[in-house]
């Protein structure tokens, strides 16, 4: 019996969802994940901001493997696993920086940035079969980018199911092109990284981190600041909008501002000496893209890329790469995505990542709260003998609202879905209970 | 910042010692409303990233910057039931050690250098915070001889792995 029937209920039927709470403890299932899903899907692994020059190059570790993401001499780029061919030392030992070179620190064999084999010290003590060639750095299969956001994929192209990068983000890259086209001159990453771990299984991140539920309880703190700093003023915030599954797992829910965005919906948080330029900003949105630049400025975006990717573009915009690290721990970096106009220095830059920080990240007033959260659910799974399944059934049977389920149910449903072998589920674009009397209920 | 240390007069000294010690009672003792008079006005508290522990407010994303309203709000949410990463609270136990005046002090203010390790203790677990502090110290009557302008930590971790947030005030 594979995932779909055994780990998850999607009763369509009754408009009842569970998760098998063996999904966050069983290590079987963490092999199973690695194998089937991030061995196959596109895997962000970092943005092109990151390494703007020939030779630059960040460490990163994707999926538990050790990678070199970088722009080679020639200007393209590319991502190389971060192990000697020689005998597998760590090759590049910076967590940044640009280089022509990698040289090995263990026996000094050297390469240059595309991966190929330069400097064999004491060529003369191998055969005449040895072949430099075959010592070139590996790569994961695919690299390949939208946008500035790369990924990698450790599957080939001409694997059963492959897509490439474009057809896998499919309906998500509207959601992409919409944080993206805030900035006149393209987005960047701001230096300076969240790393941390969480105690609990990764898929808990995901769930919470396109959950709008929890926020009125989780987040009770942060919503009282945002109110007494004179926010919190758009009543259209928590009834407009909602969960949209954008297909191939990823989801996206879209909602009016419940609070202050530096692009460009302005709140007292800013101060009324930034009022001026924020509003000035969104005149010009809406002259440069019309409705859609209204859109831009006045709605958050949570937006999930199957498997592991979050763009929440709310009160600044955090890109936050999940990776497991065993069935109860993960490890998180969040990065903030920053208008390159924004320059280091600037007012509005300031602005930008004060607000993020006002919620974000491990020192902000809300995110802690997420993840005493998630460990306290993972320490409830302990008592699995008794409480086998959680409930994600919220808002089966209506059509989303910004607190409903269904982007997470889009998750799972895709999780499973990618266990058992099958592909990706088919995309629900309508209310997902099909039951007539339920309809009439929501009609009347 | 340069690192030389002044030859500042013992008397002064014990005087600085004496306020990071009491500043840091407060916080073990989670007086915070007693570590917020503390502060000037116009004070900030920042802590930067862990990959970038040179991390300034207006151009790389830091862990904390707090203006003196964000540092109020934050006391407030924390003396709150509803901040469910420190209720209950945790049990913190500050060290304080190799306090230098820099030469950038005046006597109008004193720019101080720490080290510290964090000592936080919850749900059956220890994590410790490792690093330096920077504090900018007015002289002032009430209530412990100083008052803070500026106050930065600046974490020695690579990450925040171990500790997965940070929840108190460092």
């Amino acid at each position: 019996m594979g995932h779909r029937e055994s780990t998850i209920v999607d009763d369509r039927d009754r408009g009842i969802f569970r998760v098998h709470r063996s999904a966050m403890t069983s290590e079987s299932i963490l092999a199973e994940e690695r194998r089937r899903i991030f061995d196959r899907c596109w895997l962000y692994v970092g943005h092109e901001s990151e390494i703007p020059n020939p030779n630059d190059y960040v460490r990163r570790t994707v999926a538990g493997r050790p990678l070199i993401f970088l722009k080679d001499a020639k200007g393209r780029v590319r991502a190389l696993f971060n192990t000697c061919t020689h005998r597998g030392a760590t090759l590049c030992r910076e967590d940044a920086g640009n280089t022509r070179v990698f040289q090995c620190f263990y026996h000094a064999w050297s390469f240059d940035t595309s991966g190929k084999l330069v400097i064999t010290p004491g060529r003369e003590a191998y055969s005449e079969s040895f072949d430099k060639s075959e010592y070139d750095l590996r790569g994961p299969a695919r690299v390949e980018g939208y946008r500035g956001f790369w990924f990698v994929n450790y599957a080939a192209a001409d694997e059963p199911g492959a897509m490439d990068l474009d057809a896998y983000l499919g309906n998500a890259k509207e959601y992409i092109d919409l944080v993206i086209d805030q900035a006149d001159e393209g987005m960047r990453i701001v230096g300076g990284t969240h790393q941390y771990q969480v105690g609990s299984n990764w898929k808990l991140m995901v769930e919470n981190s396109i959950d709008g539920y929890h926020a009125p309880t989780v987040h009770a703190t942060y919503i009282d600041f945002v109110k007494e700093s004179g926010g919190g003023q758009n009543p259209a915030a928590l009834t407009s909008g909602g969960g949209i599954d954008l297909g191939n797992g990823h989801s996206v829910i879209e909602s009016q501002a419940a609070w202050a965005r530096p692009v460009a919906y302005w709140e007292p948080f800013f101060g009324e000496e930034a009022r001026p330029e924020i509003e000035a900003k969104r005149a010009a949105m809406i002259e440069k893209h019309g409705e859609r630049g209204a859109r831009m400025c006045d709605t958050f975006r949570n937006l999930f890329i199957f498997p592991n990717l979050v763009i929440n573009d709310v009160a600044a915009i955090t890109v936050r790469r999940i990776e497991p690290a065993g069935v109860d721990r993960q490890s998180l970096e969040a990065w903030a995505l920053a208008p390159v106009e924004e320059t280091e220095g600037s007012a509005a830059l300031q602005r930008r990542l004060d607000s993020f920080l006002t919620f974000l990240g491990p020192g902000g007033f809300a995110s802690p709260d997420d993840v005493e959260a998630l460990e306290s659910c993972q320490q409830g799974y302990a008592a699995q003998i008794g409480v086998e399944w959680s409930d994600i059934s919220r808002g089966m049977a209506r059509a989303p609202q910004p607190d409903d389920e269904l982007q997470i149910r889009t998750f799972w449903r895709a999780w499973a879905s990618q266990l058992d072998g099958a592909g990706y589920p088919e995309r629900v674009t309508d209310i997902e209970t099909v039951a007539p009397a339920t309809r009439q209920e929501i009609a009347s | 910042m340069t690192m030389q240390s002044v030859a500042t007069d013992p008397a002064q000294r014990t005087q600085i010692e004496d306020f990071l010690y009491a500043e840091a009672t407060l916080l073990d003792e989670w007086r915070l409303d007693d570590w917020l008079e503390l502060f000037t006005p116009d004070a900030r508290y920042e802590v930067p990233s862990t990959d970038r522990p040179d991390g300034r407010p207006d151009a790389q994303l830091m862990l904390i910057s707090d203006s003196a309203d964000m540092l109020t709000a934050r006391v407030k949410r924390l003396n709150s039931r509803k901040a469910h990463r420190e209720f209950p609270w945790s049990r913190t136990r500050r060290l304080v050690a190799n306090v230098r005046v820099l030469e950038s002090s005046t006597p109008a203010e004193l720019t101080v250098t720490a080290n510290f390790a964090v000592y936080r203790t919850r749900r059956g677990s220890t994590h410790c915070y490792v690093g330096r502090y920077i504090h900018r110290l007015v002289p002032a009557e009430a209530p412990l001889g100083f008052r803070i302008s500026f106050r930065r930590a600046e974490l020695d971790q690579e990450t925040l792995h171990e500790h997965g947030t940070l929840s108190i005030i460092l």
